[in-house]
């Protein structure tokens, strides 16, 4: 049985359709990552399943049951908000107890809870705070003992880690997942950041204008794009998108090499690739250019990695190929993934 | 070396001088009428002579003083036995405190849902409510009257508790809906997931962080109701029902005599304890406790 399941979701603002019939299902345990650039509705249909948003269509069930008209005290879920929404009149430990207080438990369960809590979270130091006197890190560690504290059945997660710099991001993005595989609780979390999706998620729903435009693992949606949409958004830089008679080609940047780098030489198609740029960043390069092979001039890039040292300077044409097996390939009109076809 | 240590207690004595010479500027008025109510009329008349000193008349060895002598309490006497002058506090009290009720009662739910739930009709109604309230008094004061004799209210202090509401309730209403609008709507919503409804999220989150709004409301109807005159004057016609902003000066202004002494007295007895309690509420008035509460 499925923790959280949408049904049909639909909620429109006006003309605004925000979010616009999505069918996802849970798997007990796992860490589902919602992730879409901003204003493609994840966050409100984090807020629908929170029950703070009414659907305009469609049904939430949560364990099996349709909670459509229940407030979001009755769900039994714990929510982390991208602001955190720590209560800054109140101690951390009173922010804690806070939920527990709501659901009538005794002042020494409480403490015993709180205890527990903030000592898978390493906060037992700052009990005593108020929130203004916390740095982002710990305000987002108070807000899961908060959320950890009541043992709901489902964490939901928005954008927690926007708000960190991007050092602090890292550890955090590395102990939040510790701390779900540990506790095993159902996760959906927020974001628009690829790397913490790709990172943390065990499967990725990648939205696009109100609707799931795939999902499925880290490696489905990055190795397997369902669309353009999601070819593109995924990946960086972006997959190389070039138009080919009545399709689109993709193939990654870091599948499109110099021929001389690819030791397999069978079932190549090659390019004659005009480079206009290339960053040097380190662990590997990035050569941006043309590929005129195909009508006309469509823009490209590769991404050499270091080992790859053939020499490379802007303004002369190269010899690059994708291995056939890499490209993939999509109707032109609606952008959806079709079967491999003869280049 | 020399130079710094001297130059400190220079700055401090400076520091502390413009703050007394401050101080003083502020109190010097609340000084100036608790000294007149202790003054005898010979003293209070005379044109020279200091307002902050008493002056004793000139008599010739033991000879009796043919004037009322300063310091004295004739004035105060006058004031509390010769006036309904205690009668007067407590109705100042009595409307004052049941304003201030009702104007939260009303105002707190008015001003959260303008806040909160009307979306953007919200801004234009908030607005609209506070033009009402620009409206003066003496322009509303002839209708009302009618409205207040229709209600079998005139002459009570029931005349006043239900008119005063009409002055209070739209300005506080606007004040308040700007306070519950800087506080992030997350926080409801963060309680109300944390296991409380609506109300609750409400009394227990939103209402803590809007202390220094509803302090300020207080503080402002109960100013109102103190000081109110035009329909305080209308209203009410017996010496029973009046409040003290209409019942100090007519008992105490005669035809064109005035009880200077006693009228003062009347103003610093209910100034200065309103002004102790008001001092109290400003550290809360701007405590900026809700900074930092958000947002890394």
């Amino acid at each position: 049985m499925a923790v959280v399941e949408t049904r049909d979701i639909k909620k429109y603002f006006g003309e605004v359709r925000a979010v616009d019939g999505v069918d996802l299902s849970t798997h007990d345990g796992e860490f589902l990552v919602l992730l879409g650039p901003s204003g493609c509705g994840k966050t409100t249909l984090l807020r629908i399943i929170a029950g703070l948003e009414q659907p305009t269509a469609g049904e939430v069930l949560l364990g099996g049951e349709v909670v459509n008209g229940l407030p979001p005290r009755a769900r039994k879920i714990a929510m982390v908000f991208q602001s955190y929404a720590l209560y800054p009149h109140m101690s951390v430990f009173d922010n804690i107890a806070f939920p527990l207080k709501a659901h009538g438990v005794s002042k020494e369960a409480r403490k015993t809870k709180v205890g527990w809590a903030t000592s898978i979270l390493g906060i037992e130091k700052l009990l005593e705070r108020k929130p203004r006197e916390l740095s982002g890190g710990e305000k987002q560690r108070v807000a899961l003992a908060r959320a950890l504290v009541r043992e709901p059945s489902v964490f939901l997660l928005d954008e927690p880690l926007s708000n960190l710099d991007a050092q602090l991001r890292a550890s955090a993005r590395d102990e939040l997942q510790q701390l779900q595989r540990r506790t095993g609780i159902t996760t959906i979390y927020v974001t628009h950041d690829q790397v913490e999706a790709m990172g943390m998620g065990d499967r990725i729903a990648v939205m696009y204008q109100g609707k799931i435009r795939q999902l499925g693992t880290p490696q489905e949606v990055y190795d397997e794009p369902a669309d353009t949409f999601v070819a593109t958004f995924l990946g960086s830089p972006p997959m190389n998108l070039i138009e080919r008679e009545d399709r689109l080609v993709g193939f990654r940047p870091e599948r499109f090499l110099p021929t001389e780098a690819i030791e397999l030489h069978a079932d190549l198609v090659s390019f004659s690739f005009a480079v206009t740029r290339v960053e040097y960043l380190g662990a590997d390069r990035l050569v941006y250019g043309a590929v005129g092979d195909v009508s006309g001039d469509t823009k490209a890039v590769s991404r050499l990695p270091s080992t790859v040292t053939v020499p490379i300077q802007p303004g002369d044409s190269y010899d690059f190929a994708v291995q056939t097996a890499d490209l993939k390939f999509f109707d032109k009109v609606t952008g959806l993934r079709t079967g491999p076809r003869p280049f | 070396m020399r130079t710094v240590s001297f130059k400190r207690p220079a700055k401090r004595a400076g520091l502390y001088g413009v703050a007394a010479f401050f101080s003083f500027f502020a109190a010097a008025p609340i000084l100036w009428m608790i000294i007149t109510a202790f003054k005898g009329d010979w003293d209070l008349y005379r044109s020279r002579g200091s307002p902050f000193l008493f002056n004793k008349y000139p008599t010739v060895g033991n000879e009796p003083s043919p004037v009322v002598d300063s310091p004295t309490l004739e004035n105060l006497r006058l004031l509390f036995f010769e006036t309904n002058f205690t009668t007067f506090l407590w109705n100042s009290l009595a409307v004052g405190v049941l304003v201030v009720v009702i104007t939260l009662i009303i105002s707190i739910p008015a001003a959260y849902s303008l806040a909160r739930l009307t979306g953007r009709w919200g801004e234009r109604s908030g607005i609209t409510i506070f033009l009402v309230y620009l409206i003066p008094p003496t322009l509303l004061f002839i209708p009302l009257f009618r409205i207040v004799v229709y209600l079998g209210l005139n002459d009570t202090l029931w005349s006043m508790v239900v008119v005063y509401p009409t002055l209070t309730i739209p300005f506080c209403t606007w004040l308040l809906s700007g306070f519950f609008k800087s506080i992030p709507k997350d926080l409801e919503e963060a309680a109300m997931v944390d296991g409380y409804s609506r109300l609750m999220a409400f009394l227990k989150v939103v209402m803590p962080l809007s202390l220094p709004g509803v302090i300020a409301v207080v503080v402002f109807t109960f100013s109102l109701t103190l000081h109110e005159f035009i329909y305080a004057l209308t209203f009410v016609s017996s010496s029973a029902h009046r409040t003290v902003s209409v019942g100090v000066p007519t008992e105490l202004i005669r035809g064109d005599v005035f009880f200077w002494q006693s009228l003062v007295a009347a103003a610093a007895i209910v100034a200065i304890p309103v002004a102790i309690v008001y001092s109290f509420l400003l550290d809360r008035l701007v405590a900026g406790f809700t900074m930092g509460a958000v947002k890394g």
